[in-house]
């Protein structure tokens, strides 16, 4: 296998774009990111997408982008995992050039959320879960994290504003970000006193519908010096999956794919939660910030909580979160967060983070989510020296 | 419309139809095929009492398309006492009476309709145990 390096980075700003369609959104990110690598040759295009034949009537996304964006004639195909489906393009872009099988390959996510009202837009969402045993009886995507909240809630005796300090981390990050949804701090008590949506879940434990599109350029890392200065190494990548249905957990709180996903990734990269030096995680929800944070090796069940009470969170802290909005403020493109999270990593560790930087970050954690917990995939990148 | 999808699920969504495993006794819902504890094949038919309680619980104020004018309503993960979670909808209670362990049994409601000309789905939802007259009147008695 050959050693993997992202060179190049593109992105839109997160949005409410009404004047831009899908292929506006992912051809400007897809350009972006070329003009950043400076390659002239692409050998794939993989494209991570959720929703776009129900909320855009648009499938067969490989073709159509390539077609978009000049790459007629390369291969091209859309990656579908829920909310997870731009990691695991990423994913199966890192395989592709690991394998020898492509020298550069372009990865994008693109989610085009607003053409649609928000009923049908919450539908399209719940697709990501068991279609018959859940969505079918009318739980929406919210309602199953809430289930999951208020269990949390009652196993370990915490409070709903206990989750407080996930919402104003991310907000507060996203001011220092250009490409953020909201850019705009929260305070504790504007998190205990928002619109309640699905009990215990309110407006700012969630991340919110939007339209954005980003991608990366991947090549061997033996080239990677060709192109740019800062080239930033894949040092690990692995995906792990659990039951589609939250019923159907062994560990409803264990969120066990997200810790197969990371311990895979750990020992690919030979090493453990201490050596990260900031964790982009999915936080689509503040229950699922302190889930992830604990099945990965942060906390211990029913301390996730405490990182964010006690500033562990912050960009100075232990374990930085969310570090240019995360989910909740950036916003959640839902098949192009998993490149934006990545994309932000490596603004950190190419230490070009602006207000943001985290001093010193070698190494960095992104961990894209499908479904609630069904489809996880780690990457931990590293800046090459 | 979806009618034949929803006619297969017939006996899962009236009568609580699941499976056991015969290698290891693991009752199972909703039907799958394969043991979820010991991946052996598991698809004798198992019948569910329907009795069971509240596991977590939440109100759903937005709700997706379809579901609309049923809201605000109650869902539920209910642990079934043979052992398996299931995720369905609440009725006949307020969300604000509904606790984690509260005793529920599962009826049959209307659980969407697609318009005038759409489908009708029926299928499970849990609502708090009817305590009888008898047992109340016999409870008091003996107190």
């Amino acid at each position: 296998m050959r050693d993997v390096s992202i060179i190049g980075l593109g992105e839109t700003p997160v949005g409410e774009h009404w004047e831009k369609s899908l292929k506006d959104l992912a051809g400007e990110a897809i350009q972006n990111a070329i003009k950043d690598a400076q390659v002239e040759r692409v050998d794939a295009l993989y494209v991570g997408n959720m929703c776009s034949g129900t909320l855009n009537g648009q499938e067969h996304l490989g073709a159509f982008i390539g077609d978009w964006v000049g790459l007629r004639g390369v291969e091209a195909f859309k990656i579908e995992a829920a909310c997870g489906s731009g990691a695991a393009a990423l994913r199966l872009g890192y395989i592709a050039v690991a394998g020898e099988l492509a020298d550069f390959v372009v990865v994008a996510g693109v989610e085009k959320m607003t053409d649609r009202p928000g009923d049908q837009v919450t539908a399209a969402l719940a697709m990501a879960s068991d279609g018959d045993f859940e969505a079918q009886n009318g739980l929406s995507f919210v309602a199953l994290n809430a289930l999951l909240m208020r269990r949390y809630m009652h196993e370990y005796g915490v409070h709903h504003k206990d989750f407080a300090p996930f919402a104003i981390n991310a907000h507060k990050n996203a001011v220092g970000n250009p490409y953020a949804l909201f850019p705009h701090a929260v305070t504790a008590q504007d998190f205990c006193t928002a619109k309640m949506i699905a009990n215990p879940v309110n407006l700012l434990d969630s991340s919110p519908v939007c339209d954005g599109a980003a991608a990366v350029v991947l090549c061997p890392t033996a080239l990677a010096r060709q192109f740019t200065a800062r080239p930033v190494r894949i040092r690990a990548s692995a995906a792990a999956t659990d039951s589609i249905a939250i019923h159907d957990r062994r560990d409803l709180l264990g969120l066990e794919g997200a810790a197969l996903s990371a311990t895979k990734a750990y020992g690919q990269a030979k090493v453990t939660p201490k050596d990260i030096d900031l964790f982009e995680l999915h936080d689509a929800f503040t229950i699922m910030s302190v889930l992830s944070l604990e099945a990965c090796g942060f906390a211990e069940r029913g301390r996730g909580v405490r990182l964010g009470t006690e500033g562990d969170i912050t960009i100075g802290g232990q374990v930085p979160i969310s570090t240019m909005g995360g989910l909740k403020a950036r916003g959640h493109p839902v098949g192009a967060t998993g490149i934006y999270q990545v994309i932000e990593v490596a603004l950190q560790l190419r230490e070009q983070a602006g207000a943001n930087q985290v001093r010193n970050a070698r190494l960095g954690m992104a961990q894209n989510v499908g479904g609630s917990g069904a489809t996880v995939v780690t990457t931990i990148l590293e800046a090459v020296e | 419309m979806e009618i034949a999808r929803h006619w297969r699920l017939q006996r899962h969504r009236y009568a609580l139809v699941g499976e056991v495993c015969n290698h290891c006794g693991e009752k199972i819902f909703p039907a799958r095929d394969v043991c979820p504890q010991c991946n052996a094949p598991a698809k004798t038919p198992f019948t569910f009492s329907g009795k069971g309680e509240v596991y977590s619980y939440s109100t759903v104020h937005h709700p997706p398309e379809g579901f609309e004018h049923f809201a605000p309503y109650v869902v539920a993960l209910v642990r079934l006492a043979e052992g398996p979670l299931v995720a369905a909808q609440l009725t006949d209670v307020e969300g604000e009476k509904v606790e984690i362990g509260m005793p529920v049994e599962m009826v049959t409601r209307r659980i969407r309709d697609d318009g005038g000309k759409g489908t009708i789905v029926y299928g499970y939802k849990f609502r708090p145990v009817i305590v009888p007259r008898a047992s109340v009147d016999a409870k008091s008695a003996s107190v």
